[in-house]
């Protein structure tokens, strides 16, 4: 099937919030910045994603799934931009509203895994989970997290190091703390202990914190 | 082998604790001398040997874990590399960690270096279920493979003859990814001078931003420079997000390609002992403990009643009082019948009275003592652990757990633990641990001192304990919150638990002790001319009746101010004068806790003083000085006036 039109995706969006989310039954007609022409609405009509009543507009069965992508891209998108891109405030928003559109073909997947399926978006409202985070929840995998978020006794491998001095990230590298080699968590007070090979570093929350695991659970 | 006026050069590289020590000591025998680099605090040992007829200059460097330095100890063995051109490199790596280690063996080969690998500590990786194929690791690597357990010396003899029979035959580097090796290319060609390093390896550097190879081809390329400069910038630009990721993982996957069916790891999952042992360590609930006795036997017992007490009463009261001294001072009262030279040799304060007898027969055994246990508990692998024990605590007072090292240094001696300050990593930790080495933390002279004369009274031991280590967490806390910048980040290898080889423990100890005497011995003879001066001239009397008001304020009898001015030159002399003080029985046990509490507060000696100065300079050190001289009294005066209102003592 062809790509909905961003526009359509908009429409989605909007009913999907009233609907599901505050529970209105349908949404004016005349409160869409689209009009009843409209070739988006057409768009989705055709589709049978929605349907119009009596001066509302109503979202079927059919358009759910849709229509909680197409949310659910948004929300990610907020996130990549308020959380990693630190955009923050109105420009955050107008950047997410079209960066959503370009998350289609598994890259909404890979954004949902990097930011570790986040349940909910920088406003708080839920983001409907994806098929990545119903995988990830079945094989119980809590996905990359960070040290601290590691028992201690569970291993997994490195997946990055976001350690912001240089200096460090060089040394541990040189230590052998790389991507792709595997942890082992020993101890997490008061110090975090962990075996990379047949070695044992010990490091402080801080370091902890920007070491991140690829969780085997 | 090429042909020099002096012997060929035999260079040890390797990361730290992987027993480039032992070979050392193993390949040279007794003929070693060990001195701090120069300019700095880091030790490199040198010796020579012989082998197959011919003599060899041998030389150890600091561990290193990569050619990129980041530590003090790194850039010196990078120097080495630099500047002595070695015609033999000793790569040794722990066989347990072969796969985290061969990466700087790579890089070694890409710096053209003639490198042997010494693959140690065969044994306990062959117990933890690994099985090598040197030769075939030689041929992937096109460098001599040498297996060994360098301290029951076994492959000592394989690794003479590969010394001997080493040519350095050119050898085909492997290559990096098609765009990295690109531009590594790129930058090689166009370094015309003859480096150390190679031009690849120069180039790699100059990539990763390495600021002393920067500055080093800036000065040999001259005005070729600048054509190089905008290729190097433009390529820094392009990769300045994950070069150094991408040069350490490709490393690793050359590394995987070098020990293809070289190299297999059995599962071996049950814990051998050393690890348990290592587990307890580090675990608060047993490490707390552990330390605690750790302290008590190696510390108090050994140092305090063994070194301090048995062995300063052998030499001082035994061997001096009845032996030596008598006959020295018949010698010299003998020799001449001026009086003021008589004073100035074998006075009160004399140079044989309070210079070398002092020296030899009351600090010699303490510290000798105490640096026997430090480098025994350093041999184990204890103080990685130690440091992470205290590390969470250690924030709380600006410091990282590294910190731990030179502060227990300090219960030693202060003035070695001050200038071993600048191996941590801010200015920030450097200032504050100074400052606390000159404040709370007493020297082992001292400690053995004041726990001699505090024993007598077990509560005026608690309550001086107490108090110091209220002092130490208190102006640490302080000081952290006061000083500007953010506090350490910590981390640390933790080297696997081992018994130390007792001659490793031995050169260490003697190596320090000898260090110890050749620095402090002048400072006594100064020290014991000065009070000789001061009190010949009177000037000793003025000063002592100046601060009499003083010292009285703490509820002290006058008596007790020569021992705070001795405390100065000496810190143990202070506590010495204290003793004679209490044996004359001047002293309750309200004044004898005040008088110690403030005496090991007060002022630093005076070579520790010196010290404070060259690393933290004038101004820092004096700041300190004041600091610390106010503080010790505003603390003894309300001591006194706390335990005087409470009745604990009375």
């Amino acid at each position: 099937m062809e790509k909905l039109s961003a526009q359509a995706e908009e429409i989605l969006e909007t009913l999907w919030i009233a609907t599901v989310e505050e529970h209105q039954a349908g949404y004016p007609l005349t409160d869409l910045d689209a009009g009843a022409e409209d070739a988006a609405l057409q768009e989705l009509i055709r589709r049978a994603y929605v349907e119009t009543r009596s001066g509302r507009i109503y979202l079927r069965k059919e358009g759910r799934p849709e229509a909680a992508m197409t949310v659910r891209r948004h929300r990610l998108a907020e996130r990549l931009m308020m959380d990693i891109l630190d955009i923050q405030g109105e420009k955050g928003n107008d950047q997410a509203c079209e960066f959503e559109h370009l998350l289609h073909e598994g890259v909404d997947r890979k954004i949902c895994t990097l930011l570790n399926h986040p349940a909910t978006c920088p406003h708080g409202k839920p983001i409907p989970p994806g098929p990545c985070c119903e995988e990830a929840r079945r094989q119980g995998t809590a996905g990359v997290v960070p040290l601290t978020e590691v028992r201690a006794g569970q291993a997994g491998e490195i997946a990055y190091l976001a350690i912001s001095d240089g200096q460090k990230m060089q040394k541990m590298m040189s230590m052998g703390v790389l991507p792709g080699n595997r942890l082992e968590l020993i101890q997490r007070f008061p110090s975090y202990v962990f075996k990379v090979g047949n070695s044992q570093f010990a490091v402080d929350d801080v370091l902890a914190r920007e070491i991140h695991i690829r969780d085997e659970r | 082998m090429t042909s020099h006026s002096s012997p060929p050069k035999i260079v040890l590289v390797g990361n730290p604790n992987v027993g480039k020590s032992v070979l050392f000591n193993v390949l040279t025998g007794s003929y070693t001398t060990v001195s701090n680099y120069p300019g700095t605090s880091v030790e490199v040992a040198s010796g020579r040997c012989r082998i197959g007829g011919r003599a060899y200059e041998v030389l150890d460097t600091p561990g290193m874990y990569s050619l990129m330095p980041i530590t003090e100890e790194e850039r010196v063995a990078r120097k080495i590399l630099l500047t002595e051109r070695p015609d033999v490199l000793l790569h040794v790596v722990d066989a347990r960690n072969i796969e985290r280690m061969l990466p700087m063996t790579l890089q070694l080969i890409e710096a053209r270096q003639p490198v042997i690998l010494v693959v140690n500590i065969l044994d306990e990786a062959e117990r933890l279920g690994m099985t090598f194929d040197l030769p075939r690791l030689a041929q992937n690597l096109g460098i001599p493979v040498v297996g060994a357990v360098m301290k029951r010396r076994q492959g000592l003899e394989e690794l003479q003859q590969a010394i001997t029979g080493f040519t350095s035959a050119p050898r085909a580097l492997e290559v990096y990814a098609n765009d990295l090796e690109a531009d590594i290319r790129r930058l090689a060609e166009m370094l015309k001078a003859d480096y150390p390093l190679g031009a690849r390896a120069t180039a790699i550097l100059l990539m990763q931003r390495d600021q002393e190879v920067e500055t080093l081809v800036r000065a040999e390329e001259g005005e070729g420079f600048p054509l190089i400069a905008p290729v190097l910038h433009d390529i820094k630009f392009n990769r300045r997000a994950d070069l150094n990721l991408l040069i350490s993982l490709e490393r690793k996957r050359l590394t995987r390609k070098m020990l293809e069916g070289a190299f297999q790891q059995r599962d071996a999952d049950h814990l051998m002992f050393s690890e348990r042992l290592s587990r307890w360590a580090m675990n608060p609930f047993s490490g707390v403990p552990l330390l605690v006795l750790v302290l008590y036997f190696g510390l108090y017992q050994f140092v305090g009643n063994f070194g301090a007490g048995t062995l300063v009463d052998f030499l001082e009261g035994v061997l001096f009082e009845n032996y030596i001294n008598p006959a020295v001072v018949g010698f010299f009262n003998r020799i001449t019948d001026i009086y003021w030279l008589r004073e100035l040799l074998v006075g009160e304060y004399g140079l044989w009275t309070l210079g070398i007898r002092y020296a030899v027969a009351l600090i010699l055994p303490i510290v000798g003592t105490f640096f026997l246990v430090f480098s025994l508990l350093e041999d184990t692998g204890y103080f990685p652990r130690l440091a992470m024990l205290v590390d969470r605590l250690f924030k709380q007072i600006g410091l990282s757990g590294r910190a731990v090292i030179p502060i227990v240094l300090g219960f030693g001696c202060d003035t070695m633990a001050t200038m071993v300050t600048r191996t941590l990593e801010s200015a920030r930790e450097r200032i504050i641990a100074t400052l606390l080495l000159a404040l709370a933390i007493p020297c082992s002279a001292q400690l053995g001192v004041i726990l001699g004369l505090l024993a007598v009274y077990p509560g005026a031991l608690v309550v001086w304990m107490l108090v110091m280590v209220a002092v130490f967490l208190l102006i640490g806390y302080l000081s952290a919150r006061v000083l500007p910048g953010e506090n350490p980040v910590f981390y640390m290898e933790i080297p696997p638990l081992r018994l130390p080889q007792a001659r490793n423990v031995l050169v260490k100890t003697l190596t320090r002790m000898q260090s110890y005497f050749l620095e402090i011995l002048p400072l006594f003879l100064v020290a014991s001319v000065i009070l000789w001066a001061g009190k010949m001239s009177g000037i000793l009397d003025l000063v002592v009746k100046g601060m009499t008001p003083l010292v009285r304020a703490l509820g002290l009898p006058g008596e007790a101010t020569a021992a705070f001015i001795f405390g100065f030159f000496r810190r143990d002399f202070g506590a010495a004068g204290l003793y004679d003080l209490q044996n004359r029985g001047l002293l309750s046990p309200v004044q004898l806790t005040v008088a110690a509490v403030t005496l090991t507060l007060f002022v630093p000696c005076i070579a520790q003083f010196l010290m404070m100065k060259k690393e933290r300079g004038l101004r820092t050190s004096l700041g300190i000085f004041v600091f610390v001289s106010v503080l010790a009294f505003s603390v003894g005066w309300g001591l006194n006036r706390l335990l005087l209102l409470t009745g604990v003592l009375a």
